[in-house]
């Protein structure tokens, strides 16, 4: 039940962005359209997970903390990555190569929040994560960069700001 | 505000410069993604932002709606991005699309 009210609110706020009509007609047709998606599908937002588990608005509070420093990062990176692609010797600077590392992360979510920061942050591409099938080994990520600094800086910080953020806390 | 957006907007421009030189200069499949990759990352965002501000220079509920609508573009960029590159790496990878590497040059 509480699924269906949270979906019901969070749709209803992206309806009336959308529309941006307030009049009563356009509003009713919203409150009933999101009834009706709140109703059947509140499981696709929230999906029922197994696992460790943490409330949805501690969530909410690590990923927005988590979100200036992706920012910065990827700013950063891309000023690193311009400079390569500009400089005139740009084959001598890189050294692409695929590598692995063992990640700690346990959560399905913070696995995929961290794989997606590392594909954001320009120079390294996440190209796989092998999981352990029975959940014994932790998981092992496959990325592929662009130049050894690239490759140096992880899992190193990102890892941990990740876990700080979406992680539960005795984990 | 006028000005600002003409920053973010250029500023923009110059990564969407850089990721094409990038696409163009690097030697294989995979350092190309790297570099469209980057663009997509800040280059869309940039200018989306600077579209955004641009559209508020007369402050009205509208107007806010409409820039509230490009930054979800922002937001939905940022999470199809990534899927996407990691998709394409992937695939190459199964293909066998071998990567460049400086150590084992061309005879």
């Amino acid at each position: 039940m509480k699924t269906r009210v949270a979906t019901f609110f969070i749709m209803l706020a992206f309806w009336v962005i959308m529309s941006g009509m307030f009049d009563a007609f356009h509003l009713s047709l919203g409150v009933f359209c999101c009834l009706l998606v709140a109703h059947f599908s509140h499981n696709l937002l929230f999906p029922e997970t197994t696992g460790p588990q943490r409330s949805w608005l501690s969530d909410i509070v690590g990923v927005t903390l988590y979100l200036p420093y992706l920012l910065w990062q990827i700013l950063l990176a891309n000023l690193q990555v311009a400079w390569i692609v500009l400089h005139p010797r740009a084959l001598e600077m890189i050294d692409p190569h695929i590598f692995r590392f063992k990640t700690k992360l346990k959560r399905p979510i913070s696995k995929v929040a961290f794989a997606q920061s590392i594909t954001l942050t320009p120079g390294t591409i996440t190209v796989n994560i092998y999981s352990d099938e029975a959940g014994e080994q932790p998981d092992e990520f496959a990325v592929y960069a662009l130049t050894k600094e690239a490759a140096a800086s992880l899992p190193g910080e990102m890892e941990e700001r990740v876990a700080k953020a979406l992680e539960p806390a005795n984990g | 505000m006028a000005i600002a957006a003409v920053i973010f907007i250029l500023a923009g421009l110059f990564f969407f410069f850089v990721g094409v030189v990038g696409v163009l200069r690097f030697p294989d499949f995979y350092a190309r993604l790297h570099a469209a990759g980057k663009a997509d990352s800040i280059a869309a965002v940039l200018v989306l932002i600077g579209v955004a501000l641009y559209n508020l220079q007369e402050f009205n509920v509208g107007n806010l709606l409409v820039s509230i609508k490009i930054m979800l573009i922002a937001v939905f960029i940022y999470v199809a991005s990534p899927t996407a590159t990691h998709a394409l790496t992937k695939a190459a990878l199964v293909a066998g699309v071998e990567p460049w590497s400086k150590r084992k040059k061309k005879p």
